[in-house]
């Protein structure tokens, strides 16, 4: 009996669901049960969508998004199926629900794992530590709760036929209240999907010579990332931070303007395919992680690199 | 008032590992208080400094762990608890560890970091707040005490929020809610003065590490002199383009 967590944008599946169906429905066949899944929604979520993949579908309307009715809704799932695993797609809001959930089903917890099955009846997975610098390989008996680091795992197909709904009951818990939600307006391509992210450090120098990196992105179909310290002084939003406590990011290539290069930042962007560096200083740390780099200042070279892309795009 | 800052020692980040049998070996890194933790052991003494009371900071891990006990302490916690441990515990396990010896301090509200320098794990203080039944506000960025309740603000995926929540809670915490102090002298000199309680594990990891390795991919590290922008850029993306064929 594996239980998936089907993440949603109100609208629509994430990307993400999909994959922690396919690991869900690996591991249910593995251990011989069923997948069911659970959609749990502020106001509206795609039921419909979701009914095409799961069997049996456990749904609730929650108000507000807090991690404890997100764990108390998971948790009731999981009691109601008889859930010996549960899977969901990892986030930064799923990490910290599923640590609630976890204790409360005296489950192991693997976090943002990058493979998962079963051995011996146990369920076993590879996941990074140590800030993304090592892998590994990890073992829970069951009952188990795991999370799907995105873009590891192929997206699962619809069903034959279309499941059933059951309403789920979700006792009242001691929660947040939320007062204010400050929305971050989205432009472009999303920053852990995008093939190739163009990232603006301090070495900018300033918001306005963001215009400079969000033209690199734009031309080469990319996403923008920012370093904290950009982030600190207010000229990008929190959501474009890539590191230890911004976003990990994964593409083909990776191309830093005007960053040193501090392991924490490393730790988002450390597993890229291809890294490009753009540092005045020679001795700057980004480039030992670089495959390619111009020692430079930022405000000659990246214009003469839009130029130079511009050039092999005719 | 009683402010509790969990923390834990990890390697610091710029620390080489090296790998013996299959396992991460720290012998030759060197250790430090989780920097995500320094933000909670900071958080609670500027608490402390505006609400009065104590600022208590419980550690969790092997003998080692006293060390960054102690470097607390020397910040200007008041006194520590040290649960020990030799060897790998999961965040659930930990918080059932820790939940005991917590509850029995009855604390205003609990502090640990954000994510785990050496798990990369980001459970402890979820885990921490079931164990207790209080709520969690992760990734704070902003703390104010308001009576019974505080306000906070801390990141989601996309954005981030305001919340009040009826204290105890726990908070994680993470760069930006404060710049910790450095331990000065005079502190260090206090700090080995200051009671740490030693508390034994009792609990069962219920996860298991069967095996590291390290894959730091070996970068190409071709540098080019951007002395004549034009030409370093061309060449740079000639090789993007005809080389790494990633344009
Ligand atoms: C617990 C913790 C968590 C953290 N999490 C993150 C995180 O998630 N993400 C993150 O990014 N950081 C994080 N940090 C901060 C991190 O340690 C660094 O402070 C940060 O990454 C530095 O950003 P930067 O490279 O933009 O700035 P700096 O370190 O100031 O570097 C600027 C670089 O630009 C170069 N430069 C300056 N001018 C020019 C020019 N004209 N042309 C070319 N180059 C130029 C300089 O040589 C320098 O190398 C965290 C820190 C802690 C303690």
């Amino acid at each position: 009996m594996v239980l998936v967590v089907l993440d949603h944008d109100g609208n629509k599946l994430r990307k993400g669901s999909l994959e922690a169906l396919t690991r869900a429905r690996a591991l249910a066949e593995a251990l011989g049960g069923r997948v069911a899944g659970v959609l749990l929604a502020e106001e509206t979520a795609p039921v419909e969508e979701a009914l095409a993949y799961v069997e049996t579908l456990y749904t609730a309307t929650l108000g507000p998004y807090t991690a404890e009715k997100w764990a108390a809704g998971v948790v009731a799932a999981a009691g109601e199926m008889g859930a010996q695993a549960v899977v969901a797609p990892s986030s930064r809001q799923s990490r910290t629900y599923l640590g609630r959930v976890a204790y409360a089903l005296k489950a192991g917890l693997l976090e943002d794992t990058l493979e998962s099955g079963v051995e011996g009846g146990a369920v076993v997975a590879t996941r990074y530590a140590y800030l993304n610098r090592v892998t590994q390989k990890v073992r829970s008996a069951l009952p188990v709760v795991l999370s799907v680091k995105p873009n590891t795992t192929p997206l699962a197909e619809p069903l034959a036929a279309p499941g059933a709904v059951k309403p789920l009951e979700v006792p009242p818990v001691p929660t947040v209240e939320v007062l204010e939600r400050v929305q971050e307006e989205k432009k472009g391509v999303s920053l852990t999907e995008a093939d190739i992210v163009v990232t603006g450090g301090r070495g900018m120098g300033s918001a306005e010579a963001f215009r400079l990196v969000e033209e690199m992105a734009a031309l080469l179909g990319g996403a923008v990332g920012a370093t904290r310290a950009v982030v600190d002084a207010g000229w990008r939003p929190y959501s474009e931070q890539v590191g230890q406590t911004g976003k990990t990011v994964q593409p083909s290539l990776y191309i830093a303007l005007g960053v040193s290069g501090a392991v924490q930042h490393l730790a988002g962007m450390n597993k890229s395919k291809y890294i490009v560096a753009v540092n005045k200083d020679p001795e700057a740390p980004i480039f030992k992680h670089a495959d390619y780099g111009i020692v430079g200042d930022v405000h000659q070279v990246v214009p003469a690199l839009i130029e130079a892309v511009k050039k092999l795009k005719d | 008032m009683k402010f509790v800052a969990v923390i834990r020692q990890v390697p610091d980040g710029e620390s080489k590992l090296k790998i013996q049998g299959n396992r991460v070996d720290l012998s030759g890194a060197t250790l430090i208080l989780d920097q995500m933790d320094e933000y909670a052991v900071e958080e609670a003494l500027r608490l402390r400094e505006k609400h009065g009371g104590e600022a208590i900071v419980v550690g969790f891990g092997p003998e080692r762990t006293e060390e960054a006990i102690r470097t607390a302490l020397a910040m200007g916690a008041d006194r520590g608890i040290h649960v020990v441990y030799e060897g790998f515990a999961d965040p659930v396990a930990v918080a059932e560890a820790l939940a005991g010896v917590i509850r029995e301090e009855a604390p205003t509200l609990v502090l640990t970091g954000g994510q785990q320098a050496d798990w990369d794990s980001q459970a402890l203080g979820a885990a921490l707040a079931e164990a207790l039944g209080v709520p969690v506000v992760s990734w704070t960025t902003a703390l104010e005490l308001e009576g019974e309740t505080a306000k906070a603000k801390h990141d989601l995926d996309e954005g981030a929020e305001w919340v009040r929540v009826r204290l105890p809670a726990v908070f994680t915490t993470q760069q930006g809610l404060n710049e910790p102090r450095y331990p000065t002298l005079p502190g260090i000199m206090k700090a080995k003065k200051k009671e740490i309680k030693k508390v034994a594990f009792s609990g069962a990891p219920k996860v298991e590490i069967l095996e590291e390795s390290i894959q730091e991919k070996t970068r190409l590290q071709k540098v080019l002199d951007g002395k004549d922008p034009v030409a370093a850029a061309e060449e740079l993306v000639r090789l993007l383009h005809e080389e790494a064929k990633v344009l």
